[in-house]
């Protein structure tokens, strides 16, 4: 394969999803809005501690900005009729799910470096372990950004159902992972569930990044979203060519 | 020597075989016609060669390229239009032919250079700036095939490029085909319109229940049903079934004014409305003699009415 080629067309995928996608109103009100009003559901009027809470509140934002864009893409294009099209371009459905994964991730980051800065000015943050911040940024917008086009593989040509069904499976994840209950009170049943989510590794990291206390090892937190990300992609690429016919 | 080489391709979805055993040699350079009822596998077997599914079995050589071993080396080679594919609706002409030439690999200065050529010849170079949405179906279909031709591509995959769209359009897709395959591309065409076959390829293929039953020249498949000549006949008055009892007339059809009958021997049927004409008293208006088109081909052989 010709690698220059490859990567050729994840960049101009990733760069047709920023274009066309990152206004969709779906993006906009799962990305954005959701988190925006967990936020205030949770944290506005609870004289809570908000940098104890601030690591888990980040990873909810990274969560949801990384995992709104992927599930729209496929599903969207079968529904406008360009997704034969873009498969018979020179790429593969490899550099496709690549693409809309990358496109995802920079959403992520994008958004999530925003509410970093102003929460960093705001509440006056700071950052214990730099690498463990970085690793959290890169790892979590790469692995929900996965999770995002896993969502969409299933996708006949209804946008909808695939935003309803990512919805389902990604509004149980925050209440499990150690967002609103910190993971170090979180015992027996609580614990295990949580440890299922990859969203809680993430929320870990960012404990150990910010204030430099995690349950679990920092290194492991990595490797787990590490594994997940992989993992993601793999069952994307099964699913999408067992549903490659649908919408075509 | 073949440009687009298909061997035993096979494609079933679930107990449906879509596409059984499919063989087809493309030479470089000409138009090839690839026709077939609704639902024959053409558009399952445009697939299978242009690497958007995978065979079930068989290899497809694009240039000699195995399209699905190195799909990215066989697609930097072909423009493709899909039959119900379009493109980008929030984009406009111009962003979509730029989407596409970064795929392909050209320069901005090339993507510009192209893109005011290719829209130039498709008529919408004043339309460039508008998203494709508000674009008409043909517009559109026009946008399609910029797209497809922008890297000038030596082969040129068409699914029924022709389908649907007004005479200026379609004109406009037959021009563009004879013009890319002047420039030395070489075409493969899926249509349902038959004459559109007959006077655009140099070889047509029909496939039929997912199998191809003929592959030739226009006009050999056409003399494959030697047995389907007519000679067509207008009389200064009309005339009945009954005047055309003859041997040599194996059926007779009326068509509005004018009488159509099958004959193996035009020369005896021509000769023997002579001698009617001059028996009855009848002036013949217009005579004429034809051998059968490809339509009759095409409903012979994949046993239509």
């Amino acid at each position: 394969m010709d690698i220059s080629v490859f990567l050729r067309g994840i960049s101009v995928i990733a760069e047709k999803n920023i274009r066309i996608y990152y206004n969709k109103a779906p993006v906009i009100i799962f990305g954005l809005l959701f988190p925006f009003f967990m936020f205030l559901a949770f944290f506005v009027g609870r004289n809570l501690e908000l940098a104890a809470f601030f690591p888990g509140f980040l990873a909810m934002t990274l969560f949801f900005t990384a995992s709104s864009v992927g599930p729209l893409i496929t599903p969207w294009e079968k529904r406008d009729r360009t997704y034969e099209r873009l498969l018979s371009y020179p790429v593969t459905l490899e550099g496709i799910i690549l693409g809309d994964i990358a496109a995802g991730a920079l959403f992520g980051l994008i958004i999530t470096t925003l509410v970093w800065v102003v929460s960093w000015i705001v509440l006056d943050l700071s950052v214990v372990q730099l690498s463990a911040f970085a690793m959290a940024f890169l790892l979590g917008t790469l692995s929900f950004a996965a999770l995002g086009s896993l969502l969409a593989s299933p996708a006949s040509d209804t946008p909808s159902n695939v935003m309803m069904l990512s919805s389902l499976i990604r509004f149980p994840l925050i209440f499990i992972s150690g967002i609103f209950i910190p993971l170090s009170q979180m015992q027996g049943w609580g614990l295990l569930l949580a440890s299922v989510s990859p969203l809680t590794y993430l929320v870990d990291l960012f404990n150990a990044a910010l204030t430099g206390e995690s349950v679990i090892s920092p290194f492991v937190d990595c490797g787990v979203l590490i594994g997940v990300i992989g993992l993601f992609i793999l069952l994307a690429r099964f699913i999408q060519i067992r549903n490659l016919m649908k919408g075509l | 020597m073949s440009i687009i080489q298909a061997d035993n391709l096979k494609k079933s979805f679930g107990p449906i075989t879509a596409v059984d055993d499919v063989s087809l040699s493309v030479r470089e350079g000409e138009i090839f016609g690839f026709l077939g009822p609704n639902g024959a596998g053409k558009t399952t077997t445009i697939r299978l060669m242009t690497g958007v599914l995978t065979p079930d079995a068989g290899t497809v050589l694009i240039n000699g390229t195995d399209i699905h071993r190195h799909p990215l080396e066989a697609k930097m080679q072909m423009g493709v239009i899909p039959e119900n594919s379009t493109v980008y609706g929030d984009l406009t002409s111009e962003q979509n032919l730029h989407l596409v030439g970064k795929l392909y690999g050209l320069s901005r200065s090339e993507r510009e250079t192209r893109n005011r050529e290719v829209l130039g010849r498709l008529g919408l170079w004043e339309r460039r700036n508008d998203p494709v949405r508000v674009f008409s179906k043909g517009m559109r279909q026009r946008i399609s095939i910029a797209c497809a031709i922008l890297h000038d591509p030596c082969i040129l995959f068409l699914d029924e490029p022709t389908a649907g769209l007004d005479v200026q359009s379609r004109r406009l897709v037959i021009d563009t085909i004879h013009h890319m395959n002047e420039g030395g591309s070489t075409v493969f065409l899926t249509t349902h319109n038959i004459e559109e076959a007959n006077t655009l390829c140099q070889t047509v293929s029909i496939i039929n229940r997912g199998r191809i039953i003929a592959t030739g020249s226009p006009e050999g498949l056409k003399k494959t049903f030697d047995t389907t000549q007519s000679v067509e006949v207008s009389f200064d008055r009309m005339v009945g079934k009954e005047l055309f009892s003859s041997e040599a007339i194996l059926k007779a059809e009326p068509m509005g004014d004018k009488w159509r009958l099958y004959t193996a021997d035009p020369d005896h049927v021509v000769k023997f409305i002579g001698a009617v004409a001059e028996r009855e008293q009848l002036t013949i208006t217009s005579i004429a003699t034809s051998g059968p088109s490809l339509e009759e081909a095409f409903v012979r052989l994949t046993g239509g009415a």
